[in-house]
């Protein structure tokens, strides 16, 4: 059921850092893959991973879908910890970067903060739903 | 490109930024100074579409290693950010408003500067 909650009050900056990154994430995945997909395979493949994410993360968030919201959230987390490892612990396979390498170092580390505070806001928004 | 504007949109984005960061602080959701600050983020909007076009062009006539794809692409996003910015912050009556707008301001900043790399020729 779409919850309007979601994209009111902090959920509006939130909605708004999202689409932020939906659309740079987009933007690059889209040149990486356009132009020089054979140089790294793997990362730009992961790129492209993270803009479905964030498109609909963004998306779920402002229309109000609760459980797509909390999907698209927890792969984003899970996404961030393990690409970020992975771009430490096997180089090799990162030699462009893409917004999930290093932890989100490129980007100020806010896709490290976004998933979290995205959690937080769900669970909070949970709870005056129900409280309603 | 024209030399100068991308700073000058730079330093006074980040000014608008913190402007808006004020007032949502306060909890200044509406009022003259938010009619202010979008008036000044009209201007900017100018210069932002004067540059896009003059960008542009600059790029379609010159000969410099410039990721043309690329270049054009953070041309057309900082003319959106602001209008797209503006519109989701108004349409929130609470001091969240204001902070949407200074999150919108604060990325235009990062577009103009990455766009002045571009041209330089840093990939």
């Amino acid at each position: 059921m779409p919850d309007p909650a979601l994209r009111s009050g902090p959920g509006r900056v939130l909605v708004a850092v999202y689409a932020i990154f939906a659309v740079a994430a987009t933007a690059r995945s889209a040149v990486q893959l356009g132009t020089r997909f054979g140089d790294a395979p793997v990362a730009y493949l992961l790129s492209a991973v993270a803009a479905v994410v964030y498109v609909v993360a963004t998306a779920a968030l402002a229309r109000g879908g609760r459980r797509l919201a909390l999907a698209a959230v927890l792969i984003e987390l899970t996404g961030v910890l393990v690409v970020g490892t992975a771009s430490i612990v096997v180089p090799q396979e990162f030699p462009d970067a893409t917004v999930w390498s290093f932890y989100g170092a490129g980007y100020g580390f806010v896709p490290l903060v976004l998933p979290p505070l995205g959690l937080l806001w769900l669970r909070r928004t949970a709870r005056t739903a129900s409280s309603r | 490109m024209i030399p100068v504007l991308p700073v000058v949109v730079a330093v006074v984005t980040t000014l608008a930024g913190g402007w808006a960061l004020v007032l949502s602080v306060r909890d200044r959701p509406a009022g003259r100074q938010l009619l202010t600050l979008l008036g000044v983020l009209a201007v900017v909007e100018v210069a932002l579409l004067v540059q896009t076009v003059a960008g542009l062009v600059a790029l379609a006539g010159t000969d410099r290693p410039v990721h043309g794809v690329t270049f054009a692409g953070y041309l057309f996003g900082a003319v959106l950010v602001l209008p797209i910015g503006a519109w989701w912050a108004v349409t929130e009556r609470s001091r969240w408003g204001p902070a949407v707008l200074a999150v919108a301001c604060l990325t235009v900043p990062v577009l103009v500067l990455r766009l002045d790399q571009l041209w330089a020729g840093h990939a």
